[in-house]
């Protein structure tokens, strides 16, 4: 069955003063119906704007370089405003990282849940409200009519989220791409929001892409995962595979360097050196410079080699596949 | 009309000495730089006025009464051209215009440049000693603050009476006040840095640590402030003496001459209102202008 | 709430108080009290008589007390001009003041903000860059040679408008108003388009700077991911946004346009309180001038707690650190 969404070779790339940014480097995925991608990645490796690019949310002077993003096969880049605006909050939803700052603090709640309904769908105002009322009882909110008649500020981060999360789920998109939405959370209301996130998608069979830089969590509960390190996806796969038996160097540093993994008093593992700015991309392999495994060939951009299993990664010398993490 | 949605405006990355940078970033809009080449202009003619206006025209002798409101591009008897005319004394209104901007700057640049001293003064002041001293100054600024500059000055004005200095010192105690929020603003930030605290470890005289550290420091957003304040102190000054409450008749201003255009203009005789007018707004405008250029290539810098 | 109406109250009353401090002193220490209060025209009886009536031979904490009980029964002594007590004469050139005012700041809004908002969406477009020069141009025009201008054009060039003066009125509520009247509207429009190009050219400003900084917001961006159309971004989210901080310029906008009155009501000769203190302050009407102070005091102390007011419920924010005491 074709997949829901596919990129292939997406560019992404900002006209700055200073010099052309190349967010997003070819960037390539898929995502089916229903499944949980995971896209994994530091600050400043595009994995947000890879978000954005697919609601076509990225603007001047940013811009989609190259490459396509089809959806339910049919190709998104290039169309017009107008038809991106009604596949958004529809089709497509996406949850942003602080609700503070994406819910209007001078609007109430219920107006800006209202206002996501009636974008698409022609209801009246009561039911608009009553709908949105039960949106909120849906992600788990309790006492639903006070808070729709509050601010945003009179929420805590947790239940502003929740409100976001059921903005997103309200036309039961096929599709949500969730950019970072627990990383301003405390981590037990992390947890909750994990929960809660998972099974709504589950129950209403709604793809989710999970952008974040936190493996650990996204181990929990996706069902892929895609790496990515300065604009390009460097490895992916089923989660279990690619954090259990990891093929490129920069995956497998990752985890190495999550805290945990060695003896008490043993000193951290890390990757050396820092990722390269966005304006000045070596040519060739990315992280090259700071690879335990590079050499004279990594002077060349590597390809996406397949590996058995659905996997993917981008490397002239990736680990061996059965090569664990020590 | 499509709406764009733009996205973040880039910082502009550190680039040379700080005087120079500010110099190389003022002069990216040709427009300011226009507006620059005016203001130097108009100070020039200002000050050259005595030497350059073909008459004197509030010396009595040089008048002919008989010459009076003449349209533009009449001549006098001694074959003297009134390129935009005479007005009902029969002065010429090229000098009277020129002689009318040399007062306007005049008065405009010594009341900024006072009521920049006091309020700086003050502000840093303020802003040293915190505390009482703080919370008193600053409601004495604010109170003086929301009362409108053209209130204060007219009644300033109808309690001293006319003259020259009795302006000056009107448009001052208009704006002291500004100056002074400003500067206490920067210097409250100021306060806080390490500098400040080793000048007071070192027991520095409070006098000193103010004037010679905080305040040189806290200086620059008044610029802004105190450009956009001459340009206003001009507008002032001009309305006041339009109104009759300003400089005395013996003295050239422009907003007397405006004053005096108003009644002939419904007759027709419109270049004695009009001619002064745009002399005034030209002023204003490029002061503005450059004032304006200022503030949008301070105010970045300021946040970083 | 209450608290905070208490407080602002309570501060107002405290402006007035110095202001009256200020006044008395102004009159009865500084200036020669019985040359500003007793008419010049008097004789040696009425001087006497007047002298004695007023307490002008007490001490001078026992003349404050007179002063201050007459003002509170709304006597600030009578006009030498006019012959009438000085409060009720400009009582009675009030509403036309505040007429001009308010058609003034009406204008001024009502143009300035869709102006700074259009200018604000599109800032390096033609349109953008035309209204902000605009705006610096409009500020930069001196107020009383904009009038005489355009008294000019339109009164002695073109024939379309009066010169000068009020036009016929309307009795509404017993009082006086151009507004009802074409003919009142014909005298009305000059001198309030002349007073509202000042203020109107800083709410440009100001709108402008507003919506730039409101669309880099994040709730933008959520609100277009929400799939709403650009109509509704910007009329319901940006322009609240931008509202709060031209309404909280709005109060010291009236009062000072109420203050600047005085130069357009001279120039277009409206019978206004401004031009009463032009008047009085030439035939030296010392009265006048000292009741029009107070009452200009006790308006602008009004005007600041109305704004206040408006302020709170337009910004749930401060309503609610209010309520909570903060």
């Amino acid at each position: 069955m074709a997949p829901l969404l596919e990129i292939d070779g997406l560019k992404v790339q900002f006209s700055l003063r200073d010099g052309l940014v190349r967010a997003v480097d070819g960037v390539s995925l898929a995502v089916d119906a229903g499944e949980v991608l995971g896209l994994v990645g530091e600050s400043g490796s595009g994995k947000s704007v890879t978000g954005f690019a697919i609601l076509g949310l990225v603007d001047p002077p940013g811009r989609i370089a190259a490459g396509a993003i089809r959806f339910r096969g049919e190709e998104l880049v290039g169309r017009s405003e107008a038809e991106l605006r009604g596949m958004r909050g529809r089709d497509i939803a996406m949850v942003f990282q602080d609700p503070m700052m994406t819910l209007n603090p001078v609007l109430r709640i219920d107006t800006q849940v209202v206002e996501a309904i009636t974008a698409h769908e022609r209801v009246s105002a009561r039911a608009a409200r009553a709908r949105a009322r039960d949106a909120l009882v849906a992600v788990g909110i309790a006492s639903p009519d006070e808070r729709l008649s509050a601010y945003p500020h009179q929420l805590s981060g947790g239940m502003r989220q929740r409100v976001a999360i059921a903005i997103a789920l309200l036309h039961r998109p096929a599709l949500v791409i969730a950019d970072e939405p627990t990383t301003a959370l405390d981590v037990t209301i992390q947890s909750q929001i994990v929960a809660q996130m998972q099974a709504l998608c589950a129950e209403s069979g709604t793809a989710l892409i999970w952008i974040t830089h936190d493996l650990a969590l996204i181990s929990g509960f996706a069902d892929r995962v895609a790496v990515m390190y300065a604009g390009r996806i460097v490895e992916q796969g089923p989660v279990g595979d690619v954090l259990g038996a990891p093929l490129h160097p920069y995956t497998r540093g990752l985890i190495g360097s999550l805290l945990g993994g060695g003896a008490p008093g043993a000193p951290l593992a890390q990757i050396p050196g820092l990722p390269p700015s966005p304006i000045n991309l070596p040519p060739g392999c990315a992280f090259a410079p700071r690879c335990p495994r590079a050499d004279g060939t990594c002077a060349t951009a590597p390809d996406d080699t397949a590996h058995p299993g659905g996997r993917t990664v981008r490397c002239w010398h990736p680990h061996a596949a059965l090569e664990t993490v020590a | 009309m499509t709406v764009s949605f733009e996205s973040v405006p880039t910082p502009v990355p550190a680039r040379g000495s700080g005087l120079l940078r500010l110099w190389r970033e003022f002069a990216e809009s040709p427009v300011a730089l226009a507006a620059l080449a005016g203001v130097a202009l108009l100070f020039a003619l200002a000050l050259a006025a005595p030497w350059i206006a073909p008459q004197n025209p509030y010396d009595l002798a040089q008048l002919s009464i008989l010459d009076n409101k003449l349209p533009p591009g009449a001549q006098s008897i001694d074959g003297l051209t009134y390129w935009l005319g005479t007005d009902d004394q029969g002065r010429d209104l090229v000098s009277a215009i020129l002689y009318g901007l040399r007062l306007s700057l005049l008065v405009a640049a010594t009341a900024t440049a006072i009521a920049l001293a006091i309020g700086a003064v003050v502000g840093t002041i303020a802003a040293y000693f915190g505390g009482i001293v703080d919370a008193v100054i600053m409601r004495i600024v604010d109170i003086q603050l929301s009362f409108p500059a053209i209130l204060i000055a007219l009644i300033l004005l109808a309690i001293l009476g006319k003259g020259v200095d009795k302006v000056v010192i009107a448009l001052i105690s208009v704006q002291w006040a500004y100056y002074a929020r400003t500067i206490r603003g920067s210097a409250l930030v100021e306060r806080r840095r390490e500098y400040i605290e080793a000048a007071r470890v070192l027991a520095l005289s409070p006098a000193r640590i103010m004037f010679r550290h905080l305040l040189p420091n806290a200086f620059p957003p008044l610029i802004v402030v105190a450009t956009v304040q001459v340009a206003h102190a001009i507008s002032l000054e001009a309305t006041l003496s339009f109104l009759g409450v300003g400089v005395p008749i013996t003295e050239p201003s422009l907003g007397l001459l405006i004053a005096n255009g108003y009644g002939y203009m419904l007759s027709g005789l419109y270049w004695i209102a009009f001619y002064p007018g745009l002399a005034l707004l030209a002023a204003i405008l490029a002061i503005n202008l450059v004032g304006d250029r200022l503030a949008d290539i301070m105010n970045p810098r300021l946040k970083r | 709430m209450l608290a905070f109406l208490l407080r602002r109250i309570s501060q107002g009353a405290l402006v007035i108080a110095v202001m009256a401090v200020l006044v008395f002193l102004g009159v009865y220490a500084l200036g020669n009290p019985i040359d500003i209060l007793i008419s010049p025209e008097a004789d040696q009886a009425e001087r006497a008589a007047a002298i004695a009536r007023l307490g002008l031979d007490r001490p001078l904490w026992v003349q404050f007390g007179v002063f201050v009980s007459s003002a509170l029964h709304g006597d600030l002594g009578t006009s030498f001009v006019h012959g009438v007590p000085a409060v009720e004469l400009i009582l009675s050139r009030m509403p036309a003041t505040l007429e001009l005012a308010l058609v003034a700041l009406v204008i001024a809004v009502g143009a300035g903000v869709p102006l700074g908002l259009l200018a604000g969406l599109a800032p390096r477009s033609p349109f953008g860059r035309t209204v902000m020069v605009g705006s610096i141009f409009g500020f930069s025009l001196p107020n009383f040679w904009l009038g005489l201008m355009l008294i000019l054009a339109f009164a002695v060039n073109l024939h379309i408008l009066p010169a000068g003066g009020r036009g016929e009125t309307r009795e509404v509520f017993g009082i006086a108003w151009s507004l009802g009247t074409l003919d009142g509207l014909r005298h009305l429009i000059l001198p309030a388009l002349t007073l509202a190009i000042y203020k109107g050219s800083l709410v440009v400003r100001l709108a402008h700077a507003g919506t730039r900084e409101a669309m880099l917001q994040d709730f933008v961006r959520f609100a277009r991911a929400k799939g709403l159309s650009p109509a509704r971004i910007v009329g319901v989210h940006v322009l609240k946004t931008v509202l709060i901080p031209v309404v909280t310029v709005l109060g010291l906008e009236l009062g000072s346009m109420i203050a600047f009155a005085v130069v357009t009501e001279t120039v277009f000769a409206w019978p206004g309180m401004g031009k009463l203190l032009i008047e009085s302050i030439y035939r030296l009407d010392r009265p006048v001038i000292v009741a029009y102070l107070m009452v200009i005091v006790v308006m602008f102390v009004l005007i600041n707690l109305a704004v206040d007011l408006i302020y709170m419920a337009l910004d749930p924010r401060v309503r609610l650190a209010e309520r909570s005491g903060a």
